[in-house]
């Protein structure tokens, strides 16, 4: 191989993106020219600087707020301040941030019984993106579950699950079918867990249900209802994870209460 | 019936927002890098979105993310156009016009060691000229496959690997040479 192939195959070699064969040619080629392997070096040590650098933007909030706000809802009570959030939309920001977050919430939360799990996994998405996954930050159940009085009509179980490896990282209020729900959230790994609790009459019909774990979007569900609460938690960890979580959870609730 | 149309935009929306939102950010930074004001970025990134949702019927399959990338550098790109006297500046460069090699020379003495802090990286990465500077942001900052970049730029992989190749080689002669001057020399304490 010689160096001109070298030089643009290091780049793909350094990206992950050359096959076993071709990478130990270029491995091969390094090992023997100090040129090359200076370039490698230097690429490498560049592409780290790069990674770590910061270099990603986060879009700013209003930003997220006006796309969300053009984009229709359901209810027809909203149809019209639908069609004139997108004329607002498609002449380049008419309407303030501000405003348009506080229509979010008016046509967003809003959904039918069998959007429920649709919802969750909504409630889920928008809690990592931006920065408001927890109102309540903390990993002890005693500061998070006193948090939620006066704030929902219920008082939800707040277990600490850290032994059992999810840590327990706080709290917030959230919606899901336009009420307000607890969202105590958890993380296993890097992967967030969100446990939502609301009063089962207002969001599920039915008696008590045991555990079940469903798909829905890419996200796994796990769902119970259970003396008056009902639960959903939804994250990406897989299933087996998941229902070993609510395992722990069930286990944790009948023998603490 | 009005409200099996609402229902349907609904489901529609719920998915788009759901497969869309969740690459704000990395829609939003490569409008950055490629228009420089926040401003112009934050009209750019609406303008995408509202088309993506309007051709979001259409999107089947593929990634979402290339596909949505794809969309806001169009967008850019035709703000550009608009803009007289900087039209050329995110045209099609002509491979062949680019010098091939211009790679600095290494020696013990220019290796690039120092970590750089995010300005002055971000600064670096700025002042590359286009087609670079994308294909720093769309590989080293969002992190996509040669395959997916190949799909945003549209250009074949081929291209992009030579174009990364270059890329790096003009970035790497800029780092060097700042990290030369002693206005950008870093402490170690």
């Amino acid at each position: 191989m010689t160096c001109e192939e070298t030089r643009i195959l290091v780049h793909a070699l350094i990206d992950g993106e050359l096959d076993a064969g071709h990478a130990r040619e270029v491995e091969a080629h390094v090992a023997g020219c100090p040129g090359c392997a200076a370039q490698l070096h230097d690429y490498r040590v560049m592409r780290q600087a790069l990674a770590a650098a910061a270099l990603r933007h986060q879009a700013p909030a209003a930003l997220r707020a006006r796309i969300e706000a053009a984009l229709p809802a359901r209810r027809p009570v909203v149809a019209s301040s639908r069609r004139s959030l997108l004329q607002g939309f498609a002449m380049g920001g008419l309407l303030s941030g501000a405003m348009a977050a506080g229509l979010v919430v008016f046509v967003m939360r809003r959904e039918e019984g069998q959007g429920i799990l649709g919802d969750v996994v909504s409630a889920h998405l928008r809690s990592l993106q931006g920065d408001h996954l927890i109102d309540v930050q903390s990993s002890d159940q005693h500061t998070v579950k006193p948090w939620f009085n006066g704030r929902l009509e219920v008082a939800p179980p707040v277990v600490d699950l850290t032994a059992q490896n999810f840590a327990l990282i706080g709290g917030r209020l959230d919606y899901i079918d336009g009420k307000p729900v607890a969202a105590i959230v958890y993380k296993r790994r890097a992967h967030v867990i969100n446990l939502f609790v609301a009063p089962a009459a207002a969001l599920v019909s039915g008696p008590e249900a045991s555990p079940t774990i469903e798909q829905v979007q890419g996200f796994n569900i796990w769902r119970w209802t259970h003396a008056g609460l009902a639960y959903w938690a939804v994250s990406d960890i897989n299933a087996d994870e998941l229902r070993e979580f609510g395992e722990k959870l069930v286990a944790a609730i009948n023998g603490g209460a | 019936m009005a409200g099996g149309i609402e229902g349907g935009d609904a489901d529609r929306a719920r998915r788009f927002r759901d497969a869309a939102l969740p690459h704000l950010d990395d829609v939003y930074t490569l409008a950055r890098y490629l228009l420089g004001s926040a401003a112009d970025a934050d009209d750019a990134v609406q303008e995408c979105y509202l088309r993506a949702f309007r051709h979001f019927e259409g999107f089947r399959g593929q990634a979402i993310r290339p596909w949505l990338m794809a969309i806001v550098r169009n967008v850019c790109r035709s703000e550009f156009a608009r803009r007289a006297g900087t039209a050329s500046d995110l045209a099609d460069v002509a491979e062949d016009a680019l010098p091939m090699w211009q790679e600095a020379d290494s020696s013990p003495e220019t290796a690039l060691l120092r970590q750089r802090d995010s300005q002055a990286v971000a600064a670096l990465v700025a002042a590359l000229p286009e087609p670079f500077r994308e294909a720093i942001v769309l590989r080293d900052i969002s992190d996509l496959s040669y395959r997916e970049i190949a799909e945003v730029v549209g250009v074949p992989i081929g291209t992009v690997m030579s174009r990364l190749a270059r890329a790096r080689s003009v970035l790497r002669a800029a780092w060097l040479k700042s990290q030369n001057q002693p206005q950008f020399e870093e402490r170690s304490l």
